[in-house]
């Protein structure tokens, strides 16, 4: 595949649980076609075939979370012509990104018996808190389709066509009762960005936010509507500090929850 | 090699693992001393964070320890859960599990198979080199990943982090007409799960063997994937297994801090162990339906029935491909029996107390265990993963692979490299999940020049230079 003119693609991981660079691996029946219109030129997860840059397309899985992160976020941005973050730790701290509100020392040694060992920023950190980012694809898991649709605009040159309305577009259109109108389940479906095809209400269960929130979202009305279903605040700050903890609490009025 | 003084020789990046790590191999004249497997994957602090979250919440939450494992994660928290509150999930929803973990083992092992470790025997970096050669082979391990995938996604709603687990069962359980089609799709996975166990039998295996006590879940009458009893195959006394309650894991199986990786490391009664697929091949292999052990056999394993036991790890691709091949059955097994249940998950009401769960990762024994408040609160929080586990046996193994290989004269280090991560491949790791990549330090020495202070040079790293000694990252540099 050396000496090829076709575009190069770069697969790059920072604090992380793979599943988003795995869900690549999960498009079976594109793989190899795809594989045949891209050099695949660092892809450390697939291939021991590690090449240097520059790419045209960069995907980027996790959050920034080390010292040394710091630095291979700007080095990737500088070998890189598109960046896109793949998933919610990379698109907004991620689920690690609870420590940052907490007590990093403690956190620390809740896990490590010698934390002194153990070198970790005190924040986790979205890619575009670092480095300019060309597009941010978000999910805890990314969606399957979405990433072939990010990967094929950029190669074609476009704008991917990834909506940002909420979850409840999504789950109007697939048909679904929705759950918290018809059996009082709490569910954050409005406020949520769509893309994974409404699928929790789907299996009757109230969605979870796992995609962050939508563009436009009504937070002061949503959280009256989770304490009518029966959520305490605690349990409501519970549900939306998850994967996309910072993303959501920047949204919440000021002193409009209380934490237990 | 110089002539001369010590020198720290740096060889590539280990690649097609699940994660990040570092091996560090110290070698005077022609002996290693000392063989370390560092992990940087960043810490991630799971067991902080799960602590004041409600008793529903840990499946989800850990489950993001691992994208290539979730149902993994999700099983053990579910019954680590359910053990606090006194609440054990029998019957048809217990099948829905053990169907949904299947799924797993079909995807994570048919990626493991064919898109990460046979490029390794083949002699090319990667899967799509691989298929060049061998295209069919590389589609068939496709199709059979996609039908793993595709129990995930009917059962599961999705592959990577599925959504219809929760404590007490599932939100939705499927009905009949539901399954009818992915039992169609695993008749024909069954086809290539066959012709797969027959691909890989044909490779070449150095001889090696892991002299570790072997670990695995043994359940009476089945194979143990989801659930069972922890059991110890001892190296050298094969016959004499022995096993303890699960709430004892925390008193046998005991979880250090090595200064120079972020995964904590385990012992197994103070010693070397290793999980994963040998280990439950040794442990459970004579419970495989007989056409599954037959497969084996034409597969060139030892017939566990007999007690003889596979210790080589390189064989490792084999056992993975049996047990697709018993997944599948297995999945088959358990649509064709089901009935759904009345209730898609049973009630659990939170109580005081600590509750244990253990399941087979892929990779290997998962553990998880909670204490609750009387509210349901999470008060502590401990997970133990498989790599964890097997950290201290792959080390080993690795000293003794290299020391071996250089009885038989000098070799330079990207053939040490090359030895080394096929090693650190054939125990199928998963880094994230330990706390991910490896890099290769080799420190070659000559015994007389061994400087005084030379040991110190390791203990003595910051915590940065710790996880990833200085001159690595110039090596690592040139990669990323």
């Amino acid at each position: 595949m050396t000496g090829s003119d076709r575009p190069r693609l770069g697969v790059f991981k920072f604090a992380s649980c793979d599943g988003c660079q795995l869900t690549l691996l999960d498009c079976e029946e594109e793989l190899l076609p795809l594989a045949a219109e891209l050099e695949v030129a660092h892809f450390a997860e697939a291939s021991s075939d590690i090449r240097p840059g520059p790419y045209q397309l960069a995907l980027v899985e996790g959050s920034v979370s080390t010292p040394e992160h710091l630095e291979r976020i700007r080095r990737i941005r500088a070998e890189s012509r598109h960046l896109v973050t793949i998933g919610a730790c990379a698109t907004a701290g991620g689920i690690q990104a609870l420590r940052n509100s907490a007590d990093g020392d403690a956190f620390r040694a809740t896990v490590y018996a010698e934390p002194e060992y153990i070198e970790s920023l005190a924040t986790s950190t979205p890619v575009s808190a670092h480095v300019p980012v060309d597009f941010e694809l978000r999910g805890c898991p990314i969606d399957r389709g979405q990433l072939l649709e990010v990967i094929t605009s950029f190669l074609a040159g476009r704008r991917p066509d990834i909506p940002d309305h909420s979850v409840c577009f999504a789950c109007k259109r697939r048909g679904t009762t929705c759950l918290p109108v018809a059996r009082g389940i709490p569910c954050l479906g409005p406020v949520t960005h769509a893309g994974c095809g409404a699928l929790c209400p789907a299996y009757g269960r109230g969605c979870y936010g796992c995609f962050g929130p939508s563009a436009s979202t009504n937070m002061p009305a949503m959280i009256p509507l989770l304490r009518s279903d029966g959520m305490s605040d605690g349990d409501i700050v519970r549900f939306l500090h998850t994967y996309n903890v910072e993303d959501f609490a920047a949204l919440e009025p000021p002193g409009a929850l209380e934490e237990d | 090699m110089a002539d001369s003084g010590t020198r720290v020789l740096s060889v590539g990046a280990l690649t097609r693992v699940e994660g990040e790590g570092a091996l560090r191999l110290r070698v005077s004249g022609d002996r290693v001393t000392e063989a370390r497997l560092s992990i940087y994957e960043p810490p991630r602090f799971f067991e902080a964070f799960l602590r004041n979250r409600r008793h529903t919440e840990p499946p989800d939450l850990t489950s993001r320890v691992c994208g290539i494992c979730p149902v993994a994660y999700q099983t053990s928290a579910c019954h680590a859960i359910e053990d606090a509150c006194g609440v054990a999930v029998g019957g048809q929803l217990a099948a829905l599990r053990r169907l949904l973990y299947c799924g797993e083992w079909i995807e994570s092992h048919s990626l493991h198979i064919h898109l990460l470790h046979a490029p390794d025997f083949l002699g090319v970096d990667s899967a799509l080199e691989v298929s060049r050669r061998h295209r069919a082979a590389i589609e068939r391990g496709l199709r059979l990943k996609q039908a793993g995938n595709s129990i995930l996604e009917v059962l599961g709603g999705r592959s990577v982090h599925p959504v219809n687990v929760r404590v007490g069962g599932f939100h939705r359980v499927p009905s009949r007409a539901e399954l009818r089609p992915l039992a169609e799709r695993l008749t024909r996975a069954r086809e290539d799960a066959l012709a797969a166990v027959a691909w890989v039998a044909a490779f070449d295996f150095p001889e090696a063997e892991c002299r570790a006590d072997l670990f695995a879940l043994a359940e009476p009458g089945t194979y143990a994937i989801e659930r069972g009893v922890p059991t110890v195959l001892p190296y050298g006394d094969g016959e004499r297994r022995r096993a303890f309650p699960l709430a004892d894991f925390g008193t046998h199986v005991v979880e250090e801090q090595v200064p120079y990786s972020t995964a904590l490391q385990a012992r197994l009664d103070g010693g070397r162990h290793l999980t994963g697929a040998l280990a439950r091949y040794a442990v459970s292999g004579h419970l495989l339906p007989p056409a599954v052990r037959e497969a084996a056999r034409a597969a060139g394993l030892p017939d566990p029935a007999s007690g003889e036991v596979c210790r080589n790890p390189f064989r490792s691709i084999v056992v993975r491909a049996v047990e697709v091949l018993y997944a599948v059955e297995e999945a088959l097994r358990l649509i064709a029996c089901y009935e759904p249940p009345p209730l898609a998950a049973q009630e659990v009401t939170p109580r005081a107390g600590t509750g244990h769960g253990a399941t087979e990762a892929p990779r290997g024994l998962l553990y998880h265990r909670y204490s609750l408040d009387r509210d349901g609160l999470v008060t502590d929080a401990c997970l133990v993963p498989p790599t964890s586990q097997n950290q201290g046996a792959v080390e080993e193994e690795l000293r003794r692979l290299v020391q071996e290989r250089l009885a038989h004269g000098d070799a330079t280090d990207a053939e040490l490299a090359g030895l080394c991560e096929r090693a650190i491949r054939n125990h199928d790791p998963c880094i994230s999940c330990s706390a991910h990549f490896l890099d290769l330090t080799v420190l070659r020495e000559r015994p007389a020049d061994r400087p005084a202070g030379c040991s110190g040079h390791v203990d003595g790293l910051g915590p940065g230079d710790a996880q990833r000694p200085d001159d690595e990252s110039v090596e690592r540099d040139q990669h990323d």
